[in-house]
């Protein structure tokens, strides 16, 4: 497969993309039951009677999952329905122990919402519609690699509450399809209700994907492709997937509805070995569990009291901190660092100083240390006091820098630690003066080629004085006392 | 007096009161029990029972006698079904595919039990799952009636129906999807009380059918079957679809009377084949409660007809999905085939008795894509028919119906091999689950030596009226009984 490939049948081709997320929800407990969510912990140790189906249990749904759901479905645009029910999808397997998974079927919690995930060329956005989101609950895992001969089951994860986000097929390219997903991932995060990480499987995408000659209207017949490990993995598969179509369709053949399954290491697909079709999986209404009723008031409180979006955050940014385009993107593309940042810039006055800073020396240490923000060290108060620092001349730009490490690894605040190890900025004359006529001496050769009219020279001799000031002369300061040196 | 001749009542007094230990009134009970045959060379009236459990339970139960008030049940050794989660015995549905079972938790009603101080005593023989009408589809045997061995005890609470007729204990819990504790009450010559849906937490009952599913009692009489169930009432939230209101204490409408009650008698539980002298019976009680100043009104339930078809079609369904869970995944029997899907199959043909398989098979085809409008989503609807008929019959001023419990009084092990004719045993006892109401049967005299059953049916929540007319029937059957 190359991009040349794609982009020529692109000519004449349109691919079609539906999507289909899980998303684990954040709740303390699992979806119908008292268990732990935690991940990683030992087999079957987070279980009980209900989430094991032992004769006679009976789920008692969690009404954090259910508020979790709901700030999902409108931070998705839906409207959340007063009245959904709960179902069981009936079918065998091992790691489902109640030989049902309690879903949501023809009522689901809400429906009808959208969102949008870039313009076009002239500028209107690019939305993609959310034909529904409803709760349900993970099923366990089946282990088939650890013992020989055996399978194993763990079903710690029996129960845990998911919201499926189902999409229109709007989506008409493997970026769109993969914007979707990163717009969404980021939603998801600002509103806190999943971790969102495709590696621990807390979120998971299964497409549907089509191909018709342009210009046509109909939808072809679509294939379903799942096993998809990160979102670049979607894309690749549906990029593979549209081409195996087009290819079939090309040679008068016509696409088989069916589950394909992406393989990341061969970047192929291939029909997944379940027999399609033979799925009944005869819903029916959950009858352990009254109709989940939302009275209005408590919908529009949840409404009140969404946490803000990201769009909304970023024309915030840009209004009231003036940051431009590249400044915002950067700065609200997670929410706890556009948390931080804010923290900054509210603390110091000086919305600019803090974006540089954060963007700079904050983020380079995050990639240094391997940290993220939430586990960052240094927190925003101290942030702010070394911008001060630095605004009321008390330390050098350079000074800040080597502070900034300290703060890092000691937690100490930058006052301390400019005063403990010397870096408040020397600004009187003498002592600078003092040593430029060391450095001088010490580089006569240097000092000679400035003499006769070699500026360039200039940055060198500044950047010893720097160094033996130990970072604490002001640059700018210097140069004007160096030039003096030479007038006289 | 022997213990076992005592009232549930009587038992509590007499253990607060210090003049009766525990201990000896499960030794009365085990005594009881070999005395009847209550083993499986008889009546095999017990899937599980262990003489020492019952005494560790005796000796545990004086426990609550520290307290300032004893509990209802204080000393009262109560029988419980074998679908009743239980911690010490086995908790098997009368099936194979659980063999072996104990449950690691307690059922709410077993917990409620121990806290009021009685003593689970046994676990009662049951038709498999309680699928069946006769006590017959157990795995571990048939059940006799010990008041005519050679006859069923009905079903599917036919142990709990027979401990409590055979005089070994007081009080059973049995459970009902369509009359499983009214009908072998009937059969038996005891109270049987089927409460509201929603009265009594489903907390560790296996579900059968979870929307008919109730816990229900069995009682010696009105009275002890009124204190069972007052024990266990109330909101569990463990059960999403247990009621939260107040409980009344049902014992107290014995001081109640029927006098002024409109009590309806609907002409659908009475048809022309109904056997005449079941009808007899029935009129002699419904003359009684006239001569206690109640009114007797005729009135009709017009979808009754519909209330077998549609039984048998949700019923199933949801038992197909509860019953998945018997996998031989985790627990019960499982037994190995070719791979995982051999396994299933090997695990459940030979885990589950005929009836069951039958059951679970018409579910599956209920709900199948392409039926489920023409079966299921139909069933549920005429459903809401049956249930509005009696909506609208309490709604006119009719404060209970009375209709007579079974077509038929205890038939012969064995009489009856079509599974259609069984079912039709639940005729007059089935409406009441699909409505959710409350309904009881109480013994209104015998034909041919085997007694008869008459039920009581009221309103939603409507308990106390119903006890308080069995109350009084019971006290009017006494009295003439003596003149």
């Amino acid at each position: 497969m190359s991009n040349a490939e794609l982009d020529a049948i692109s000519a004449d081709w349109e691919m079609v993309v539906g999507l289909e997320v899980h998303v684990q929800l954040k709740t303390r407990t699992k979806a119908f039951c008292s268990c732990s969510i935690e991940f990683g912990a030992p087999p079957n140790r987070n279980t009980c009677p209900v989430c094991l189906a032992l004769p006679g249990a009976l789920p008692v749904l969690n009404a954090h999952a259910v508020e979790l759901a709901t700030r999902t479905s409108l931070a998705l645009n839906c409207t959340v329905q007063p009245v959904s029910v709960f179902a069981r999808k009936n079918y065998f397997y091992p790691d489902l122990p109640k030989g049902y998974q309690i879903s949501q079927f023809d009522k689901p919690l809400a429906t009808g919402g959208w969102l949008e995930i870039g313009a076009r060329a002239d500028g209107s956005p690019i939305r993609i519609g959310v034909t529904r989101v409803h709760m349900e609950e993970d099923a366990g895992k089946s282990i088939h690699d650890r013992y020989t001969g055996v399978s194993a089951i763990d079903l710690n994860r029996s129960g845990t509450p998911l919201v499926e986000i189902v999409s229109e097929p709007d989506m008409r390219s493997s970026e769109q399809a993969g914007a979707y997903l990163r717009v969404l991932k980021q939603i998801l995060e600002y509103i806190d209700v999943s971790d969102v990480s495709m590696e621990e499987g807390s979120l998971r995408v299964d497409a549907n994907v089509s191909a018709r000659r342009r210009g046509e209207t109909t939808l072809g017949t679509k294939a379903e492709v799942k096993n998809m490990n990160s979102f670049f993995g979607v894309e690749r598969a549906l990029e593979v997937e549209f081409i195996r179509q087009v290819g079939v369709l090309k040679a008068g053949g016509t696409v088989q509805q069916q589950t394909m399954l992406w393989d990341a290491t061969r970047n192929e697909v291939r029909p997944s070995r379940a027999k399609e079709g033979s799925h009944d999986y005869r819903y029916f209404p959950e009858p352990d569990l009254p109709p989940l009723v939302l009275a209005t008031d408590w919908i529009e409180k949840m409404r009140h009291d969404m946490p803000e979006l990201p769009a909304q955050r970023r024309t915030r940014f840009a209004k009231d901190y003036g940051l431009n385009e590249y400044g915002v993107d950067v700065l609200t593309a997670n929410p706890r660092l556009a948390e931080y940042y804010e923290a900054v810039a509210r603390a110091s006055g000086d919305p600019k100083a803090s974006a540089n800073w954060v963007m700079g020396e904050v983020l380079a240490q995050l990639k240094h240390t391997g940290d993220t923000i939430e586990t960052f060290r240094v927190r925003p108060a101290d942030v702010a006091e070394l911008l001060g620092l630095m605004r009321d001349g008390i330390v050098t730009q350079s000074a800040a820098k080597k502070i900034f490490i300290q703060m890092i690894a000691t937690g100490d605040r930058p006052a301390q630690i400019a005063e403990r190890d010397g870096l408040v900025k020397v600004d009187d004359d003498a002592q600078l003066v003092a040593w430029i006529d060391e450095v001088l001496a010490e580089m006569p050769a240097e000092a000679q080629r400035f003499r006769d009219g070699e500026k360039r020279l200039q940055g060198v001799l500044v950047g010893a004085v720097m160094k033996k000031s130990k970072g604490r002369a002001d640059p700018k300061q210097l140069n004007q006392l160096l030039a003096g040196r030479f007038t006289v | 007096m022997t213990p076992v001749s005592r009232s549930a009542a009587q038992l509590r007094d007499d253990t607060a009161a210090g003049g009766l230990s525990p201990s000896g009134t499960v030794k009365a009970a085990i005594a009881r029990a070999r005395e009847v045959g209550a083993g499986p060379e008889r009546l095999n009236i017990f899937a599980w029972s262990n003489d020492d459990d019952a005494r560790e339970h005796a000796a545990n139960c004086l426990d609550q006698m520290s307290d300032t008030t004893p509990g209802l049940l204080l000393g009262v050794p109560v029988a419980i079904k074998d679908n009743i989660a239980t911690l010490t015995l086995p908790t098997t549905c009368g099936s194979h595919i659980l063999d072996g079972y104990v449950s690691p938790y307690e059922a709410t009603v077993v917990r409620k039990l121990r806290e009021a101080g009685a003593i689970p005593f046994g676990k009662t023989n049951m038709d498999e799952f309680a699928m069946g009408s006769s006590t017959e589809h157990s795995a571990y045997g048939p059940t006799r009636n010990p008041l005519a061995p050679d006859r069923v005890p009905g079903g599917s609470s036919g142990g709990s129906a027979a401990a409590v007729a055979a005089g070994i204990v007081p009080v059973a819990l049995g459970s009902e999807t369509g009359g499983s504790v009214r009908q072998p009450a009937s059969f038996c010559g005891v109270v049987g009380v089927k409460p509201t849906y929603g009265r009594v937490s489903r907390f560790g009952l296996v579900a059968f059918a979870s929307s008919l599913d109730n816990v229900g009692v069995v009682g010696a009489t009105v009275d002890d079957a009124a204190r069972g169930l007052h024990v266990i009432a109330g909101h569990d939230r463990l059960d999403s679809t247990s009621a939260d209101l107040p409980v009344p204490v049902y014992h107290e409408a014995a001081a109640g009377s029927v006098k002024g009650m409109v009590i309806g008698k609907p002409k659908e539980y009475f048809p022309e084949t109904l056997d005449p002298r079941i009808r007899a019976r029935c009129d002699e009680a419904l003359e009684r409660l006239k001569a206690l100043g109640a009114v007797v009104r005729d009135v009709s339930l017009p979808n009754t007809a519909m209330a077998i078809p549609v039984y048998y079609i949700v019923a199933p369904a949801e038992a197909s999905s509860n019953l998945a869970r018997f996998d031989g995944v985790r627990y019960g029997l499982r037994i190995e085939g070719d791979g995982l899907r051999g396994m299933y199959e090997a695990t459940r043909s030979q885990g589950f008795g005929p009836e069951v398989t039958r059951r679970i098979l018409l579910g599956t085809y209920v709900l199948s894509a392409g039926y489920y409008d023409a079966y299921y989503r139909k069933a549920q609807q005429v459903r809401t028919l049956i249930a509005a008929d009696f909506g609208r019959v309490f709604a006119s001023g009719v404060d209970l119906l009375f209709t007579p419990t079974t077509p038929t009084t205890a038939f012969r092990i064995g009489a009856i091999s079509d599974p259609y004719e069984m079912y039709m045993s639940d005729i007059f006892t089935v409406t009441a689950n699909l409505a959710g109401i409350p309904a009881m049967s109480q013994p209104i005299g015998l034909v041919d030596g085997l007694p008869v059953g008459g039920q009581f049916m009221a309103a939603h929540f409507d308990e106390m009226k119903m006890f308080a007319a069995a109350y009084a029937l019971e006290r009017a059957q006494a009295a003439q009984g003596r003149a």
